[in-house]
């Protein structure tokens, strides 16, 4: 085996039949390193089965799943020790607490016995889930229980997340505060994948994307990377500033720093600026719009971009 | 790091202590959940219901001697507790995982199928027994309230024979819960079989085809009453009634318990395979 460099995912000609139907066509998609990667796709273009056959829930029809280097399929344990998962919306066992629950994933992950409640508390209450924490699970709201199978997911520290549309079935704050969580859990040295159907949701938390649809990859790389190669090699960023933007300003040094196509103005205080160029010009131009001393203070790819290409790239295969 | 340890310092248990795990909260579950409340009241009102009624009219026949009351309590009514029971604990039990989603809470996790199942099957096991164990106690005080000075050796037979019943009924239950996603066909089926089923079976092989129902669960699980009989019962029995000659058989012990044994040990099995290959779609 080769020597580990990091937490990784591969799918090696990854195929799924369902009868004739190709759910999955020779999947090959590599994902390595700490980084959130959003898997992206319409419905039934073959997200959920592809995680599905990860944590084998589902068998490959051929082609490899590998965890770590390791195929899902033949060394189970060892795949998927390292691995949280969230598919669909889990049911925990109705009859026991959140608290019974998290213990009996513990127990059969190996957390160590003395860390086990610390570790139980701490994710639910990471869920905002505490005070639930010794009632049953069995009346428990969707939203809830997709709280503590997050929770679930976070118990044993894994070093790579699998996440099937995780905030689906939260209200609005509980999206939000999944969101947070999923983004908080980047700074951990984790390799999160996650699919989603909310392209606002990706382009705030993911480094990545893969896009599928019927069954294929379409495209795997940075969000700006993918949104220039649909776009004639032009990205888009929003950059907020902490003062009313002078108009001449604008059209004069922000025009014409290097790489910029236009520049305008949303409102006062936020600028859009479209540059040719991936995320080498977009640090460059973050430096430069510094140097300028206009009070910048968020720089983040518009979520437009990330949805403009998603359509493109999707239209194309129809 | 071994390839079951983690960054984080786990170590992912054996499989054996893994079906340890699942085996006490399924069974946690299990003895929380109404099914068991509702099997309990079930198997009291059984056993209330029983002592009233031979309490209010003592018929002859049963309370004659301490045989003939295990035989007619025991002999009659275990194989009912223990098909409910095996319906209630196993009828579900894997099919419940796909129907309703709990096995998107256990199976992507460092731990084999068959650790699942094993430890499902253990946790049904020991609930099951539980309610067997509840009739044994009505019985045991019936039988010792009419015949204080002891209990028949034939009844710890029949006991054993009854449990090994019980393996057998969730053996086969869990087979068909393997075979089926939706619960309520898998319940459905086990029930239709061992109501109907099998003694239709039973009783039309063996009358007119003349042929042993060596292959019928029910039919090796009637050593658990036949034992009472003293004598044992002859193997084969043919009555001529009129044109028609009927031929009964009755299954000795060893083939009782062989039956019963290789019942469980083929559906156990098959259900497993079942479950090893079905998939979460």
């Amino acid at each position: 085996m080769a020597s580990y460099t990091g937490p990784s995912i591969e799918a090696i000609n990854l195929s799924k039949k369902f009868g004739e139907f190709p759910a999955v066509s020779n999947l090959n998609l590599k994902i390595e390193g700490a980084k959130c990667v959003g898997f992206l796709g319409p419905n039934g273009a073959g997200k959920t089965t592809t995680l599905k056959m990860f944590t084998c829930l589902i068998r490959a029809s051929s082609g490899q799943a590998l965890i770590n280097g390791i195929n899902v399929r033949t060394n189970t344990k060892a795949a998927l020790a390292s691995v949280g998962t969230l598919i669909e919306t889990p049911e925990i066992y109705p009859a026991l607490t959140p608290r019974e629950g998290l213990r009996m994933i513990a127990e059969i992950r190996g957390v160590p016995a003395e860390e086990r409640e610390k570790r139980i508390e701490n994710a639910v209450n990471e869920v905002r889930m505490g005070e639930w924490i010794d009632k049953r699970v069995g009346k428990f709201s969707k939203g809830m229980k997709q709280r503590i199978c997050i929770a679930v997911a976070l118990l044993s520290d894994p070093e790579i997340l699998i996440l099937d549309e995780p905030t689906t079935g939260l209200d609005p704050r509980g999206m939000s505060e999944v969101r947070g969580i999923v983004k908080s859990l980047k700074s951990k040295k984790r390799l999160i994948f996650m699919s989603s159907h909310l392209l606002n949701e990706v382009s705030e938390i993911c480094d990545e994307v893969a896009m599928i649809d019927h069954g294929k990859l379409i495209v795997y790389d940075t969000i700006a990377n993918v949104a220039a190669k649909v776009s004639g090699g032009a990205n888009t960023v929003e950059v907020g500033v902490l003062h009313p933007i002078d108009q001449k300003l604008l059209a004069g040094k922000i025009a014409k720093l290097e790489g910029i196509v236009s520049a305008d103005k949303r409102d006062d205080r936020t600028l859009t600026l479209r540059f040719q160029g991936g995320l080498d010009v977009q640090e460059r131009l973050l430096a430069e719009l510094v140097k300028l001393n206009i009070g910048v203070v968020s720089f983040k790819p518009a979520s437009l971009e990330l949805e403009d290409a998603y359509l493109k790239l999707i239209q194309a295969t129809l | 790091m071994s390839q079951n340890q983690t960054r984080s310092g786990n170590t992912v248990p054996g499989s054996i202590a893994q079906i340890g795990i699942i085996t006490k909260y399924t069974f946690l579950d299990y003895f929380r959940s109404r099914r068991f409340l509702v099997l309990v009241v079930i198997t009291a009102l059984i056993g209330i219901l029983l002592t009233a009624a031979i309490g209010y009219y003592r018929p002859q026949a049963l309370i004659a001697d301490s045989l003939s009351f295990y035989s007619s309590w025991w002999g009659n009514i275990t194989t009912f507790v223990i098909i409910l029971t095996g319906i209630f604990f196993g009828g579900d039990a894997i099919s419940g995982e796909f129907q309703n989603k709990t096995g998107y809470f256990s199976i992507p996790n460092p731990i084999r199928r068959s650790s699942i199942y094993v430890g499902k099957f253990l946790a049904a096991l020991i609930a099951s027994t539980l309610i067997l164990a509840i009739f044994t106690v009505i019985t045991i005080g019936n039988g010792l309230y009419y015949f204080p000075s002891g209990i028949p050796s034939q009844f710890g037979e029949s006991l054993l024979f009854s449990w090994s019943y019980l393996v057998a009924v969730l053996g086969f239950t869990f087979f068909f819960s393997s075979v089926f996603k939706s619960s309520a066909i898998s319940i459905l089926v086990t029930v239709i079989l061992f109501l109907f089923g099998f003694n239709i079976i039973d009783v039309v092989v063996s009358a007119f085809a003349h042929v042993e129902p060596w292959f019928i669960l029910t039919y090796g699980a009637a050593i658990l009453s036949s034992v009472f009989t003293v004598p044992y019962p002859p193997h084969v029995n043919t009555i001529n009634a009129g044109p028609i000659t009927l031929t009964t058989y009755v299954a000795t012990i060893p083939e009782g318990l062989a039956i019963m044994i290789l019942y469980f040990a083929v559906t156990i099995v098959l259900g497993l395979v079942f479950f090893e290959r079905k998939e979460f779609t």
